[in-house]
């Protein structure tokens, strides 16, 4: 595929050869997430993936959409490196991980990505502060100013007054604002949020997707996974997947061809 | 937007500090504080076998030893030897403890000599029926070089040593049925009052088995031939192996192998010694329980690697290297049968103080037992971490976005 040539460049995977070589965009946008050709296999030739091309640019804010066995948690594994490809390349964040070692990936996950998960995965027993300072517990930083980020952090996600409650005190909707504080404290290059609603009720699961956008507001990157159309609609960019495979790749208007080509250049708006 | 540059181009993790490596090893057992006491419980009762075993030897060998102490080990016995050539039994010259009290260093002096009579509670027993008592006649100053003390009455003096009166040793009063001092025993056709009745000797049994008249009274009444058979003698501590050599030849110049000199406090050193050596069976248990307390470390272990699935996806998705999920659970796995052994050393301590203070005996818990105990305990906890820990890290990252 070809769509974001135009904007991006070509397939180096250095973030500053992408930037330098960007040509229609104003700013310089560096590269996020770059895949090309990548195809999945399970073990009895079952193809999760089957060729995807994606790109994602520094500053984006893109729904991954696709009904249950479409492929796109097998895709956010592998965005997320949390999984290797059987074939194609990944570069998050200006690495190609298929030269990097587990060890490398570790790091690259603690620096560079943050995630959230449906069901939140907080520590229970432990506060919000703490648990959103775990988000920084492999970053090498020191405990105290680990403490003080995850504050700033819950500051940010509206919950600077539920420091100290713990999981079992706070809302759905509260713990994924902390589970969300959690995936932002390291202010990763990359914000993977897998169906973040799914286990919320639609209020505070408008809160959230308010949360994302404001977050996106401030310049982050965020992809979120979900098969709910109507959330990906208020996305500004909707990748879908089906079959393991990118069936469509549009911007800001719903669009309802399903065509193999996604639209022109033209159709999808970066944010600046 | 804020994006931190960190090491662009060179990935490696960064490490976790020793308090965070604490923090992460106990964030599983804080959620479930039951389990972590069961699974302890097993490492405690091995740890505290093995203390108390050991804590329980060595409190009574500390006792002895203190016994020993207060006796002294410079008290030295002068008994007849054996003529070389006859074989015959040798007496020792009625001059023999004056002598001894000439020697250099030599502080006190104290002998007996056998009188054969039996000690009897009444004429109306046969005079063969001994009891296993002996009768003796005792001079100088025999009690305070045994270091002994009155459990009753008073000991002999220039009064009663003359006249038929008797100090029991506290088997022989124990034997006749004497209680009390002025009560009265039968000894070689009269009696003769008890003016008195000695505590236990642990330095000479012999005296404890006898009946002590007055050298004088044993010469008068009893035929007594004067010729002491044990001398007893206590020098300053320094001059004790000095003593030794010249107490032979001193009691008995003509003939210095015709006597024997011993020292009884190395037999008390001898049993210390033994007392001392701890029971192995009883620290094979001790160990056993140790084993079954470490498979029971692992069996949690195992289980817990298999609840917290998510965590462990979690943690690898916040960027935790195998390597660190390891040492998490290694870490919990140490933590478990730390407290284990921690409590086994306590509660191994405690037995040892109960049995120590109902025995009279003083506390003691060898610093090298609470070392090698705790540090078994590491050992196990590592091994039995070790196999969960690394199933753990192998574990595919991906299951933290399972749901369910």
């Amino acid at each position: 595929m070809s769509t974001h040539e135009g904007l991006i460049g070509s397939a180096a995977t250095s973030a500053a050869t992408s930037t330098s070589a960007s040509s229609s965009a104003s700013a310089s946008v560096r590269t996020v997430v770059e895949l090309h050709g990548v195809t999945k296999e399970y073990a009895g030739g079952v193809a999760a993936l089957r060729g995807v091309d994606l790109t994602v640019a520094e500053g984006e804010l893109l729904g991954i959409v696709g009904p249950s066995g479409s492929g796109k948690s097998t895709l956010l594994h592998i965005v997320g490196t949390l999984d290797r490809p059987t074939a194609g390349s990944v570069a998050i964040a200006g690495h190609d991980i298929s030269r990097l070692s587990d060890r490398a990936l570790s790091a690259l996950r603690a620096q560079h990505i943050g995630f959230v998960f449906q069901s939140f995965h907080l520590v229970s027993g432990v506060s919000a502060r703490d648990n959103v300072a775990e988000g920084l517990l492999y970053s090498g930083l020191s405990r105290a100013e680990r403490s003080r980020r995850a504050a700033e952090a819950l500051d940010r996600v509206g919950l600077g007054d539920r420091m100290k409650h713990r999981p079992h005190e706070l809302s759905g909707g509260q713990k994924q604002r902390v589970a969300i504080a959690r995936a932002v404290v390291g202010e990763p290059d990359l914000l993977l949020a897998d169906e973040p609603t799914g286990a919320l009720d639609s209020a505070s699961g408008e809160a959230v997707m308010a949360l994302l956008h404001d977050l996106n507001q401030d310049g982050a990157t965020i992809a979120v996974i979900t098969h709910d159309t109507e959330i990906a609609a208020r996305l500004p960019r909707q990748v879908r997947i089906r079959d393991g495979q990118v069936v469509a790749d549009v911007g800001n208007a719903p669009v309802s061809d399903v065509g193999n080509e996604p639209m022109s250049d033209g159709t999808r708006c970066v944010a600046p | 937007m804020t994006v931190t540059r960190r090491n662009r181009g060179k990935l490696s993790p960064a490490r976790l500090g020793p308090r965070d490596v604490l923090h992460v090893g106990a964030a599983g057992l804080r959620s479930r504080p039951v389990r972590v006491v069961l699974s302890s419980l097993g490492i405690a009762i091995g740890i505290a076998t093995m203390i108390a075993v050991v804590g329980i030897s060595a409190s009574s060998q500390a006792q002895l030893l203190r016994k020993l102490d207060a006796l002294g080990t410079n008290m030295l016995v002068v008994t007849p030897g054996e003529e070389m050539f006859s074989g015959q039994d040798t007496k020792l010259p009625e001059t023999a403890p004056g002598m001894v009290g000439q020697i250099k260093g030599v502080e006190q002096v104290g002998a007996t000599g056998d009188v054969d009579h039996s000690a009897r509670r009444s004429e109306k027993i046969d005079e063969d029926e001994t009891n296993g008592i002996t009768v003796k006649a005792a001079q100088g100053k025999l009690l305070e070089t045994l270091r002994g003390t009155m459990r009753s009455g008073s000991w002999l003096n220039e009064a009663t040593g003359r006249y038929p009166s008797v100090v029991l040793g506290h088997v022989t009063a124990r034997r006749l049925g004497v209680t009390e001092p002025g009560q009265q025993v039968f000894i070689g056709g009269r009696y003769f009052t008890v003016t008195g009745i000695l505590d236990p000797l642990p330095l000479a049994p012999e005296i404890e088995r006898s009946a002590l008249v007055g050298w004088d009274a044993a010469e008068q009444y009893l035929g007594f031939d004067g010729h002491p058979t044990s001398v007893y003698e206590r020098s300053a501590d320094g001059t004790v192996d000095a003593v030794r050599e010249l107490l032979a030849p001193t009691v008995n110049p003509e003939n210095p192998q015709a006597v024997a000199v011993t020292d009884p406090s190395a037999a008390l050193q001898a049993k210390a010694a033994t007392e001392g050596a701890f029971s192995t069976l009883l620290l094979g248990l001790g160990g056993i329980a140790l084993l079954v307390g470490g498979v029971g470390v692992a069996n949690t272990m195992i289980i817990s690697v298999l609840e917290r699935r998510h965590e462990i996806g979690l943690r690898r998705s916040l960027g935790a290297t195998k390597g660190q999920i390891r040492v998490q659970f290694v870490a919990e796995s140490l933590l478990l049968s730390g407290l284990g052994g921690l409590a086994g050393v306590a509660l191994g301590a405690a037995a040892t103080a109960v049995y120590a203070s109902s025995g009279g005996m003083p506390w003691v818990v060898p610093p090298w037992a609470v070392g090698g105990g705790f540090g078994a305990t590491l050992v196990i906890g590592t091994i039995a971490g070790l196999y969960p820990a690394v199933r753990a890290a192998h574990l595919s990252p991906t299951l933290a976005l399972q749901t369910a």
